[in-house]
């Protein structure tokens, strides 16, 4: 025969009872500092490190995305400031030849006006000089034909001054 | 394949209803154990029940082997008594105690007088480590080497990914977190009884799978299928509820919202009987699915015996190995029913919103 302890099937023993709350109490205790506190807490830090780090993943991705808009908007802005550089330089280079061209033309005339100035004058001095050797010396042929008769004196020159004022105001 | 099994089948039935006694059966029993008719429901209460000694075996000669456990008495008069149930084994008389085998105290210890006579009025309180006591220890000892060592190993792995026992328990701890406690008790609060709601899922698995292996000790107890101890852990369950209950718990208890005053004195019994009837419903859920379990499983065995054959025995075997997979699902599954409902009776007492 076994040793069937008391009425067990439908009447809760106290000293069953007792050792429960005894054993249950100590394995959730001790359980509960030791065991489960560490997994939980280890297994949520676990999560939360693939939650960030899915997390950084993502923001990472928009970043490159972001970043590689944004380049290729530098890029664009720094294509068309070139072609805005070069255009105003082309501009520049062409108004610069353009005015040295002006300024060439200019300068040329002004020496070519200075020139002729120089030229006008040397021809009119020259003719002046001609005139008055033409003068002198017809007054010398003159003198010569009519003789002794004017003979240095001072009618003579003046005689001179009068017909070059003569020819000059008429030449001109 | 099938055809075989189906032809085999058959004609282990066809040789059921021939009734072809064990062979030698007769010859080998002892007189006394031939008269003694086979008693089908002793022998399920006698597995299913508690008892303060751990059988082993049974010799040829009918005499029993096993392991004698400790006998605690409280007596008012005597004080504390510590022996083994070896000297009680028998009906033995030991320091004037005696394990009553029948009448009113059939399976207790009683005091008695020089003469045997029982003496009612010094009923020793018996806190003996009976085998169901032997079966949780155990139980309890392998949940705290499992998850001391497991948190252990977390220790050493870290946060990286699980391990070992970790890639086997964490899914489950994760399943009671996430799909048992954080639904009910919700994510503010769930932290607080976690703790609570693990250990006693994992006490009761344990139990559960350890009561299912048949065989040898510590295994096989039926620690889940024994009323005190569902009644303890539901009383766990009940007082965490007491303590941790807000104040919309207690006024849906003694001022329910909407019920005219008049009407208290009938609504606070029923909200009374309310909160009773919720640790009641989880000890005897478990302990009544627990218990038939084991029964029919001893009941199918318990017909090799009846029918006297040894060809009855891959029938029962049959039977009862299709009963122990039904059984490993129902450990679990009421391992998770107990902690679900207090998972849910928790969230009753401690939620904000009213229902």
């Amino acid at each position: 025969m076994i040793l069937v302890a008391s009425n067990s099937l439908t009447t809760p023993a106290i000293g069953t009872i007792f050792w429960a709350v005894l054993i249950f109490s100590l394995f959730f205790f001790v359980l509960a500092k030791f065991a489960w506190k560490p997994i939980l807490s280890m297994i949520k830090q676990r999560e939360e490190s693939i939650k960030g780090s899915l997390a950084a993943a993502e923001k990472a991705r928009k970043d490159m995305v972001r970043l590689q808009s944004d380049n290729e908007a530098i890029i664009k802005k720094a294509r068309e400031e070139r072609e805005i550089i070069l255009k105003e330089a082309r501009d520049v280079r062409e108004k610069l030849i353009a005015e040295a061209k002006n300024k060439a033309v200019i300068e040329a005339e002004k020496i070519v006006e200075a020139a002729k100035a120089g030229i006008e004058r040397e021809k009119a001095n020259a003719l002046s000089d001609i005139r008055r050797q033409v003068t002198i010396l017809s007054v010398e042929v003159a003198s010569k034909l009519l003789g002794e008769k004017l003979k240095a004196t001072g009618e003579q020159e003046k005689l001179i001054e009068k017909y070059i004022k003569d020819v000059e105001l008429n030449s001109n | 394949m099938k055809n075989g099994k189906v032809s085999y089948l058959f004609f282990t039935f066809l040789l059921l209803l021939l009734q072809i006694p064990l062979a030698g059966q007769k010859s080998h029993h002892s007189p006394e154990a031939e008269d003694k008719e086979f008693n089908a429901s002793e022998f399920i209460i006698e597995h299913i029940s508690d008892s303060h000694e751990w059988h082993l075996f049974t010799k040829k000669n009918g005499d029993h082997v096993s392991i004698y456990l400790p006998v605690i008495l409280y007596s008012k008069e005597t004080g504390l008594h510590f022996f083994s149930s070896k000297q009680l084994a028998h009906g033995h008389e030991h320091k004037g105690f005696r394990l009553e085998t029948e009448g009113d105290y059939a399976g207790k210890i009683v005091a008695v007088d020089e003469s045997g006579q029982i003496l009612e009025d010094k009923i020793p309180l018996d806190f003996s480590m009976t085998k169901t006591v032997i079966g949780m220890l155990a139980a309890a000892l392998i949940g705290l080497w499992l998850f001391l060592a497991l948190s252990r190993s977390y220790k050493k792995t870290g946060i990286s990914h699980p391990k070992g026992i970790q890639s086997f328990l964490e899914p489950i701890i994760c399943f009671i977190r996430d799909d048992v406690v954080i639904p009910n008790i919700g994510y503010e609060k769930h932290e607080k009884f976690m703790p609570y709601l693990l250990s006693v899922f994992f006490f009761i698995l344990i139990n559960n799978l350890m009561g299912l292996i048949p065989y040898p000790p510590p295994f096989g107890a039926n620690v889940t299928g024994n009323l005190a101890v569902t009644m303890t852990l539901a009383l766990f369950t009940f007082f965490i509820i007491q303590i941790n209950g807000n104040k919309h718990y207690w006024r849906d208890i003694f001022a329910t919202p909407g019920v005219p005053f008049w009407l208290l004195p009938i609504m606070i019994p029923v909200e009374l009987i309310g909160m009773i009837s919720k640790p009641f419903a989880l000890t005897v859920r478990l302990f009544a699915n627990i218990t038939a379990g084991h029964i029919i499983v001893m009941s199918l065995l318990a017909l090799i015996f009846i029918f006297k054959s040894i060809l009855v025995a891959p029938v029962s075997i049959f039977f009862v190995i299709f009963m122990d997979c039904l059984e490993l699902l129902v450990a679990f599954l009421q391992a998770y029913v107990f902690t679900l409902l207090s998972a849910v009776f928790i969230s009753l007492a401690v939620s904000e919103e009213h229902h």
